[in-house]
């Protein structure tokens, strides 16, 4: 009978090398395959379940986890969230993660490389993987002034940033959204409020439209013109530039016309100032065509054009088209036909003039915090390149001035600062004129640079609504 | 050889030292399991280490006084199995607390399950004393199984059919499972009437080819036991337990005849049985299904009987990986039945696959003192119960954690000692008293008195050593 019984433990022992086996292939061999299986909840769940650190404006947090009693562990809240909305963007269940939620991912979910130390802390403290905390360059006084400075309704973005570090001090957009409701741990409800949103007029939740919406630069490209001009060595402060009423193309039944009712039809000929101050479209047009499309494209390019930045968000590249007729090129050269901007785009081309011709990388991180509060990491102000060189930059900077001080940027003008700006209208047809200001302040020292761009406006609104506003936004910063 | 002997030492004090390391992993998983989510050292944790530590303690103190020479190993591993489980089971009710604050926790009732488990297995080493008593209930034993396993198909008040298994009786304060006890009157009836009546079996009856026929009245009461085992998978829907039956059922022939080819028809009927289940029941069809196409889509949301727990399960193993994501620190509750069917997969989430491997090793040092203590005493009735009773619990980690990891279709069967569920626990907690019993009478020096189906084993030459017993061997 033992020997029968012997036989029954080695069957017994067979069951449970069979076990440990197939655990071992699940647990080991497979587990990697089973992570990414599309079913596998638990990956969302884990990332969910974790305390995601917060994002952090001067020190309060605009994006941060708090406890929950749910599933999840924890609730993703959003304060203050439609000023916020389009830098935090989301972290939800079904639509994923946007700007920073996506950018700064790791960092917030604790699993980035340089947060490894304080893993293997958590690990054995017990207490479950915490993220880091980032904290913005964005100055929230100037946040809600340029908020409140684009009115309900309307739809415009504001970019600010500091010429000499990069660092964007605010960065606004409206129509914005309430990330809460994209944050609900309940599927079907966000879907239905994505949905809701949807209908809104001229909102995309998945945008950040400062960084990532294209528009119709109009006249404040002519400042890219006046670069190309000054650094291709033909023209000068001197230099007399037919000034047309307008423009005519041989062949064609076209002509590019000066603004109608403004002060450019007073001369025939104009210097870069004059064409500057009054936004006088042919002697831009003009240059365009004697330098060439692929000078003007060149110095777009030394401005940021063309070029995917990461702030650490994802921006897109603003654009001057190729392959341009003779007509198409002055329509351009004005910024009309095919040139597309991001208003952080002019306000790149503000700051790198501001800053000596020095373009610094956009930056919105200020800082990296461990759960801890140690300081991981604190970007340093980078040089993304230069732009024009240090002449030039300060012969705009003049002319720039004296369009706030005699031109068309009038309504920028503050008593004891010298301001720098250039106005900016571009008509288009399908959805209306934009409205835009990009500038910097003050002239000889610049803390500022800023662009302020309102989408389909009429003209007086227009103006209303940008020199006059970048006043209150420079006297704000300045004031700080 | 194929006997063995023991060197007679009663080895309680490292009982008493393997308990304290039992209890320590037990209360510390509880602690853990605890710690990020509630006051630590709250109610439950104190019921907890209490229970498990006076409960333990009293078995151990039972066994130097009633039972001094029984395994030390068995009562410290299941002492750690049982605190495991109870851990998992609050870390799980910690989780389910959080989503819903009205749900009633699990744990305190596991706990109370327990008390009376161990109180169980207490009485029955007291009153009991020598496991061979027993066999004088063969058959009443079988009787009380056939009884047992009627009981859930009484009409509603008694009966009660839960997802779809008809396996629970109503008994006041809650439900039970009296197929669990039924395991244990049936391995009862099967050694008591296969110790009496092997001879018969084996040698009388016809001869044709190879194959020695019994007699049929001899193998009556047999083929009762195993139509019994047959009508539950039947009547009461429970493949799981009619799995075990079946088990149990070839095992103790094999033992009491050590004929292979007895074994190969019973596995031809299990295969028989099975063809027959997967065509005429459709619950067993899609258990099936739901484990060969386990992740195809229609197969995976298919309710009910998709694969979508075998599924979760799985993706709990692969999350857990090589060492876990730590106590309370995984999701293991996203798994249907987390605490019962699915506790494996709950603990090799969170203690991973070294976490998980070294339970099954505690398991398969549990079925080997079992084992040993069936090869070391010397009635054929106690070999064949400490046999069988340790082959069914192999049997059921087997089909449990195979179920879990894809290896064989999932069925609904407990983890023995961890699941929540107060009938297995009682039921397991009655064959670990039988098995302690058993281990004693291999391991005493002396003779004993009882042994009345045994030769006297006579004093070795110098009156120190055991002489072997040659009476029951049947191995060729």
């Amino acid at each position: 009978m033992n020997q029968a019984i012997r036989s029954a433990w080695v069957v017994a022992i067979s069951m449970f090398a069979l076990v440990l086996g197939s655990l071992t292939y699940v647990q080991f061999f497979q587990a990697q395959e089973l992570k990414e299986n599309d079913w596998n909840s638990r990956q969302l769940y884990q990332d969910f379940g974790r305390q995601r650190g917060a994002i952090l404006v001067d020190g309060r947090a605009i994006a941060e986890s708090v406890p929950s009693n749910d599933q999840f562990n924890f609730q993703r809240v959003y304060n203050d969230p439609e000023l916020y909305a389009h830098l935090t963007g989301y972290y939800s269940l079904s639509l994923g993660t946007t700007q920073l939620e996506t950018a700064e991912s790791a960092i917030l979910s604790g699993t980035s490389s340089s947060l490894f130390y304080d893993r293997v802390v958590q690990l054995f403290s017990g207490v479950g993987t915490q993220g880091a905390s980032v904290e913005l360059t964005i100055d929230p006084e100037i946040q809600r002034l340029a908020w409140d400075l684009i009115p309900d309704g309307q739809r415009g973005s504001i970019v600010v940033m500091e010429p000499s570090t990069g660092n964007i001090l605010a960065m606004v957009s409206k129509p914005s959204f309430d990330p809460n409701l994209l944050a609900v741990h309940d599927t079907s409800v966000i879907l239905e409020n994505a949905a809701a949103l949807s209908e809104q007029p001229g909102l995309s939740i998945y945008t950040n439209p400062a960084t990532q919406s294209l528009v119709s630069p109009g006249s404040v490209f002519k400042l890219v013109d006046a670069a190309a001009a000054l650094e291709s060595g033909e023209y000068d402060a001197e230099s007399e530039i037919p000034n047309p009423p307008a423009l005519e193309f041989p062949g064609i039944d076209y002509a590019l016309p000066n603004y109608v009712t403004g002060n450019c039809a007073s001369r025939a000929t104009a210097d870069l100032e004059f064409a500057l101050e009054q936004s006088c479209n042919t002697p831009f047009a003009q240059i365009a065509i004697d330098l060439g499309e692929e000078a003007i494209q060149e110095q777009a390019a030394r401005f940021g054009f063309g070029e995917q930045l990461s702030i650490p968000t994802d921006v897109t590249a603003s654009v001057f088209p190729s392959d341009l007729s003779e007509t198409e090129l002055a329509q351009s050269a004005v910024g009309q036909f095919d040139t597309r901007v991001t208003p952080l785009q002019m306000a790149m081309v503000a700051s790198a003039i501001a800053n000596d011709g020095e373009l610094m990388q956009p930056q919105l991180i200020k800082s990296v915090r461990a759960p801890d509060l140690e300081l991981i990491d604190a970007p340093q102000p980078e040089l993304l390149r230069r732009s024009v060189s240090e002449a030039t930059a300060n012969q705009l900077t003049d002319w720039m001035v004296n369009v706030v001080d005699n031109g068309t940027a009038a309504g920028a003008q503050i008593p004891g600062v010298r301001v720098a700006g250039k106005t900016g209208t571009a008509e288009v047809t399908e959805t209306g004129d934009n409205a835009w200001f990009t500038g910097f302040a003050p002239a000889e020292d610049p803390q500022v640079a800023l662009s302020i761009v309102m989408e389909n406006v009429d003209i007086p609104t227009g103006q209303q609504l940008t020199s006059p506003s970048a006043k209150r936004l420079i006297e704000a910063v300045l004031n700080r | 050889m194929s006997d063995v002997l023991t060197v007679p030492r009663s080895r309680r004090t490292v009982e008493f030292f393997l308990l304290l390391l039992a209890l320590g992993v037990a209360v510390g998983a509880n602690y853990l399991a605890g710690i990020d989510r509630e006051e630590p050292f709250g109610e439950y944790f104190w019921s907890q280490a209490v229970t498990l530590a006076v409960m333990g303690l009293f078995i151990h103190v039972i066994l130097r006084f009633r039972a001094k020479y029984a395994d030390p190993v068995i009562l410290p591993i299941v002492i750690a199995l049982n605190g495991i489980g109870l851990a998992m089971i609050h870390r799980l009710d910690l989780s389910a607390l959080r989503v819903n604050p009205d749900f009633a926790p699990v744990a305190p009732q596991q706990v109370l399950w327990t008390a009376v488990a161990i109180g169980s297995a207490a009485v029955l080493l007291i009153l009991l004393r020598d496991h061979r008593i027993l066999r004088r209930f063969t058959y009443i034993s079988l009787i009380v199984s056939a009884i047992l396993l009627l009981l859930p198909l009484m009409p509603a008040p008694v009966g009660l059919e839960i997802n779809g298994a008809r396996i629970w009786i109503s008994v006041g304060f809650g439900t039970f499972q009296p197929g669990e006890i039924a395991k244990i009157t049936l391995a009862i009836f099967f050694a008591g009437y296969l110790s009496t009546n092997r001879d018969l079996i084996l040698l009388a009856g016809k001869k044709i080819g190879p194959l020695q026929l019994p007699r049929f009245r001899d193998l009556a009461p047999m083929a009762a036991a195993w139509l019994v085992s047959i009508g539950v998978l039947i009547f009461q829907r429970d493949l799981g337990s009619s799995i075990l039956f079946f088990g149990l059922f070839m095992v103790m022939i094999y033992v009491a005849t050590s004929r292979v080819s007895w074994v190969l028809i019973g596995l031809a009927l299990i295969g028989v049985g099975v063809f027959v289940a997967l065509e005429l029941f459709s619950h067993v069809a899609l258990r099936f299904d739901s484990w060969i196409n386990a992740f195809a889509p229609e197969v995976y949301g298919r309710a009910p009987g998709g694969s979508a727990q075998v599924v979760q399960g799985l993706f709990g193993l692969a999350n857990g990986g090589l060492i876990g994501t730590g106590l309370g620190a995984g999701r293991p509750d996203l798994v249907t039945y987390a605490n019962s069917d699915m506790i494996i997969a709950a603990l090799g989430e969170e203690l991973g696959l070294i976490g998980v491997v070294a339970i099954v090793m505690l398991y398969v040092l549990l079925v080997s003192r079992g084992i040993r203590a069936a090869l070391g005493t010397k009635d054929g009735f106690g070999k064949l119960l400490a046999c069988g009773l340790s082959f069914t619990i192999a049997l059921q980690c087997f089909v449990v954690i195979g179920g879990i990891t894809r290896l064989i279709p999932l069925t609904g069967l407990t983890t023995p000692f961890m699941s929540a569920g107060g009938s297995s626990l009682l039921a397991n907690w009655l064959i670990v008293g039988l098995l302690l019993l058993i281990s004693e009478t291999a391991r005493r020096p002396a003779p004993s008195p009882l042994m009345k189906d045994s030769f006297p084993a006579p004093l070795g030459m110098n009156g120190k050593r055991l002489k072997k017993k040659p009476a029951q061997e049947a191995t060729p």
